[in-house]
């Protein structure tokens, strides 16, 4: 058996890599999400994460005790929280935090851990503790000072320690696309401290509860929201609506799906060579297995050599998919710290991914050999001694079509060997328009992204700043703005957060009103169309829609839960296919129309001049109705640094393991077809055949299949990158299906030089065939 | 019969040997063979088995290299050609006839010889090849489909069709019977008679030797006999 394995080790070595490629994804991707998964629960468990959230304007601090006695409720807990501007030594452009105040006594629930220094002492005003990413990226060690906007006072604020909590695994500021350590951060002070800077003594604006474990979350969010009605609750959730929790699922969903898109690929094209392999091997030990028979081996004994071999594939390709899958996890782990803030991680090395992929990787190899090895099993040994019968190169209607064809004698021994072997070509095919299936799958999600981002930034944002207004304000505020310096446009919109209620269906969400005329923040569709909202009815994400289970010309409810806290019917009158964003839009005059308030603005779009940003942002830092500020330009330089250098990484990985299946492959066919060849093949050459035209035969052949795989690949790539697409898919973030021809073409230009490479590779091979040997041979 | 040889020599060789290394072991497959074949002669190689005629076949053919000795085609030292340089000349002016035809299996008659033509500067057409080895009706069959005479005619007709200057037999009647063996002899004798096709035979048969101008014995190596045929006899007269 070794000696079978020597003899065809670097065959064996590249199936054994392409199985072990899917084995690889499988683990690699499970064991990650393992990891996560697990590191999270017992983050969540440890430091009693909440499991229903909600705001209000200002409830009395005993709606705590009131919310306690909600049945299903474990634990209640108040805070104070609201968002403010900060001025950080060595930045011109203001930071902002989410501010939250630290229970009296002491946090009950979502408890924050404490990394470096120390909380707040209770009676010091002046001290906070900062979110670990925001203090580490401005070096803001205890002791340090900033200052913070608190309540339109600039005031200055000293660090006492550093703090992860389990509400900020993923920090993201609102509205924002990625974290952004330096410009977002959380700040924990004490309760005195908030209630002064906000006027909030003796109330609460934030509730967070923990549910025991028999209890009805619907039940408990209504009667929260029963409870937070006349303090103008924004609307109770699960953690289903929680910023960093729904970001970190989404990511565990990515996994999922790759983990279920990319192995059955793998497998199946390593069972389909085990079968050509080992087919191959065991005709050319067919007068050995005769012999062995001849002389009293059981076929049984025969078959289990053939299989055991197979199995030893099998186990190569699991060893090196665990030993790589493993890597890959603790690389892709690696690459989560940055974006996910986990205080320790609880490793899991995907048992579950273990047992299935091995159990896979030995039904893929079992299956590959089954047929081989049934095919010795009924090997006659009288039979088996003889030279196999010589092909047979019949008169089928497609060898009379080809006879007819004018061309080159050495053209038509490749497609008469294509028409020989159909099996063994198409397998070939198969193998190499996975290849690219696998590439175009990887490849198109930059085609996504960017046109996302495409129409995120420079299509639907194209104004350089947003500032987030502390209270609504009147339209004047918009042109209050105008006189903020590098100032050339400003533009008013009014968002509010909205209760959308259709039947039994309920989803929270916000409602974005949009003024005339907008030029800078417009509503534009996956398609890059600007639509702008008629003077009835709402527009609706798609996907929103389907949550609700509306249809155009529905009428949909909607609660407003800020002031002025209407409650509005109003029809669909369109819906919108978005990547990104569940916001409701209506067009100002509707909304102010049905609420029957006069027009109102709580964030205004600006377009500024390059080189006054630092002039502006300096002004931003002294202006009291400012809550909060995004620079576009910045968001979209951290966007695409961020997922260049990620989606190079994975993309670098795919690109590696899409173009091994081709290889695997074309390296096997091509060495089957040189084994079986070789004395023709040199033949050839006496009579007067080139290197180059003798090659051309074996090249020819190899390649003619890959350009017949590769528009099949690409037709493949299509149907998987949909897939994909439905897979990663949430109900917040769309990626838009989009497949650029660059993709297409990339994919079938490196499978066509990865395959050009591996039959090369083999035609070597050509050369070393001894010229008086292949005169010699019969067969 | 005679025809009248052209004096020029198509093949000079001096003091060509050929040393197969095998293991620890040197194998002398020729020992120094000086020979000059004569344009449009056809010459019967004999010997015993391992004698070297192959090996000498191999070098004429451009198929393998001297270890020492030159040898000429025409004025072409064909000792100091590339490999590149070889298979150009295998290609201009060589037919190859072998004991095992090696012919295509995916290729029909017609497109075995057509095979060949289509790389030859001035082929004739690959039916007219097969018409002279009386294949005529045979045009597309593949290999398999064909008799071992019928497969070493269409190797003939192959090896024909390029109008060679040379063309090299090894053995073609070694795996055919007699009568078989006979038509596969005339199809070689017309080619040389009607196109002076310069030709070497080999052949473990003695009878076959009458049908040449010229013997040629090779023994361990070397040249132990060279006479020329006073008298030929037709392919059909012999018979073994
Ligand atoms: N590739 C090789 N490696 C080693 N020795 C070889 C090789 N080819 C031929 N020989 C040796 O060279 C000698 C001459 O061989 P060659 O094939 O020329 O003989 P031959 O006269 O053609 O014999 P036969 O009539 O059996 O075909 C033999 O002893 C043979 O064993
Ligand atoms: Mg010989």
């Amino acid at each position: 058996m070794l000696r079978d394995l020597r003899r065809i080790w670097p065959q064996t070595l590249a199936i054994a890599l392409v199985l072990g490629c899917g084995i690889m994804v499988l683990v690699g991707a499970q064991a990650t999400q393992a990891t996560l998964i697990e590191t999270r629960a017992a983050y969540y468990d440890q430091h009693r994460f909440a499991d229903v959230f909600a705001g209000a304007t200002r409830a009395p601090a005993d709606i705590v005790a009131a919310a306690h006695l909600i049945p299903g409720v474990a634990k209640a807990e108040g805070r104070i929280s609201f968002h403010a501007v900060l001025d950080v030594a060595g930045m011109a452009e203001p930071a902002s935090a989410r501010v939250l105040s630290i229970p009296e006594g002491g946090a009950t629930l979502n408890l924050p851990l404490v990394r470096l220094g120390r909380l707040p002492e209770p009676d010091r005003a002046d001290e906070v503790a900062l979110s670990e990413p925001f203090a580490q990226a401005h070096g803001l060690v205890p002791g340090r000072e900033f200052r913070a906007v608190l309540n339109g006072q600039l005031r200055a604020l000293t660090v006492t320690g550093w703090v992860l909590s389990p509400e900020f695994i993923y920090t993201i500021a609102p509205g924002a696309m990625m974290p952004d350590d330096r410009r977002f951060g959380v700040i924990w002070m004490n309760e005195a401290t908030a209630a002064a800077a906000m006027d909030m003594s003796g109330a609460v604006n934030d509730l967070a509860l923990r549910l025991t474990r028999d209890a009805d979350e619907r039940a408990v969010i209504a009667a929260l929201d029963r409870l937070l009605e006349p303090f103008g609750g924004t609307g109770a959730h699960g953690r289903d609506r929680q910023m960093s929790h729904v970001f970190l699922d989404g990511e565990l969903q990515q996994l999922g799906a790759m983990a279920a898109f990319m192995p059955p690929i793998f497998l199946i094209v390593a069972a389909f060579l085990v079968q050509m392999v080992l087919g191959r091997l065991i005709t050319l030990e067919r007068r050995q297995i005769g012999l062995l028979n001849a002389l009293g081996y059981g076929r049984r004994d025969i078959a289990a050599h053939y299989l055991k071999l197979a199995a030893l594939i099998g186990a190569m390709g699991i060893l090196l998919g665990w030993a790589f899958g493993w890597w890959i996890a603790v690389a892709m782990i690696g690459l989560y710290q940055d974006f996910f803030r986990f205080p320790f991680l609880i490793r899991d090395w995907g048992s579950w991914a273990l047992v299935v992929s091995a159990g896979m990787g030995v039904a893929t190899v079992v299956l590959g050999a089954l047929r081989p090895v049934w095919a010795t099993l009924r090997l006659r040994p009288a039979e088996a001694l003889l030279p196999p019968a010589p092909p047979h190169f019949g008169k089928s209607i497609a060898d009379r079509l080809l006879m007819r064809l004018r061309v080159r004698q050495t053209t038509m021994m490749i497609l008469r060997s294509i028409l020989r072997w159909p099996g063994r070509a198409a397998i070939t095919v198969l193998g190499v328009s996975a290849s690219v299936a696998v590439l175009v799958m990887s490849y198109f999600l930059f085609d996504s992204v960017e046109r996302l981002t495409q129409s995120v930034f420079s299509q639907a944002n194209r104004q350089q700043v947003t500032l987030t207004l502390a209270r609504p304000m009147g339209e004047s505020a918009v042109q209050d703005a105008l006189t903020l310096p590098g100032v050339s446009r400003a533009e008013g919109a009014y968002v509010v957060p909205v209760r959308a209620v259709h039947g039994h269906r309920i989803r929270l969400t916000a409602v974005q009103a949009h003024f005339p005329g907008a030029e800078l923040a417009r509503l534009v569709d996956d398609a890059g169309q600007v639509v702008v909202p008629g003077t009835e009815g709402v527009i609706l994400p798609v996907t929103l829609a389907r949550a609700l289970d509306l249809r155009a010309g529905d009428l949909l409810r909607l609660e407003l839960l800020a002031a002025p806290r209407s409650i509005l019917h109003l029809p669909v009158a369109g819906l919108i296919a978005q990547g990104m964003g569940q916001d409701v839009h209506i067009s100002a005059a509707a909304l102010f129309a049905a609420t029957g308030s006069a027009p109102q603005v709580n964030m205004i779009h600006l377009a500024v001049q390059a080189d006054r940003m630092d002039a502006l942002s300096a002004a931003i830092k002294q202006t009291p109705g400012v809550a909060g500020l995004s620079d576009w330009a910045e968001v979209r330089r951290q966007f695409d640094a961020t997922l260049s250098e990620n989606m190079l990484t994975m993309v670098g990985l795919y690109t590696l393991i899409g173009l091994l299946i081709a290889v695997g492959v074309i390296y096997n066919a091509a060495r089957i077809l040189v084994s079986e060849r070789s004395y023709e093949l040199a033949s050839l050459r006496v009579l007067g055949f080139s290197r180059f035209e003798v090659g051309y035969v074996l090249v020819g052949e190899m390649m003619l299949l890959t350009l017949v795989a590769i528009p099949l690949g690409w037709l493949a790539g299509y149907g998987l990158a949909q897939g994909v697409v439905g897979a990663m898919s949430t109900e917040i973030v769309q990626i838009p299906f989009f497949i650029s021809r660059r993709t297409f073409a990339l994919a079938g230009l490196a499978v066509f030089f990865a395959a050009l490479g591996a039959v090369l590779v083999v035609r070597r091979r050509l050369d070393r065939v001894d010229l008086a040997m292949a005169l010699k041979a019969r067969d | 019969m005679t025809i009248a040889l052209s004096p020029l020599p198509i093949y000079r060789t001096e003091q060509v040997t050929r040393v197969y290394r095998s293991g620890a072991v040197d194998v002398w497959a020729l020992r120094g063979v000086d020979l000059t074949l004569a344009e449009g002669e056809m010459v019967v190689l004999l010997g015993a088995s391992g004698s070297g005629k192959s090996t000498l076949v191999n070098i004429l053919g451009g198929l393998d290299l001297p270890s020492s000795g030159r040898v000429f085609f025409r004025d072409q030292d064909l000792t100091q050609a590339s490999d590149k340089d070889l298979t150009a000349f295998r290609r201009a002016h060589v037919g190859f006839v072998f004991q095992f035809y090696n012919l295509v299996p995916s290729l029909t008659a017609r497109e075995n010889v057509a095979l060949v033509t289509e790389i030859a500067r001035d082929p004739m057409p690959p039916e007219e090849a097969l018409e002279r080895v009386g294949l005529g009706h045979r045009l597309d069959h593949f290999p398999a489909e064909l008799s071992g005479g019928e497969q070493q005619r269409v190797a003939i007709a192959r090896a024909i069709a390029k109008r060679p200057d040379v063309l090299l037999c090894d053995e073609p009647t070694g795996a055919l019977d007699s009568k078989t063996g006979v038509q596969v002899l005339e199809a070689i004798h017309e080619v040389n008679r009607d196109l002076g096709t310069t030709t070497v035979l080999i052949t473990h048969n003695a009878d076959i030797q009458r049908i040449a101008h010229r013997v040629i014995v090779l023994a361990d190596g070397r040249v132990i006999r060279d006479r020329a045929n006073t008298e030929r006899l037709l392919p059909a007269q012999v018979s073994w």
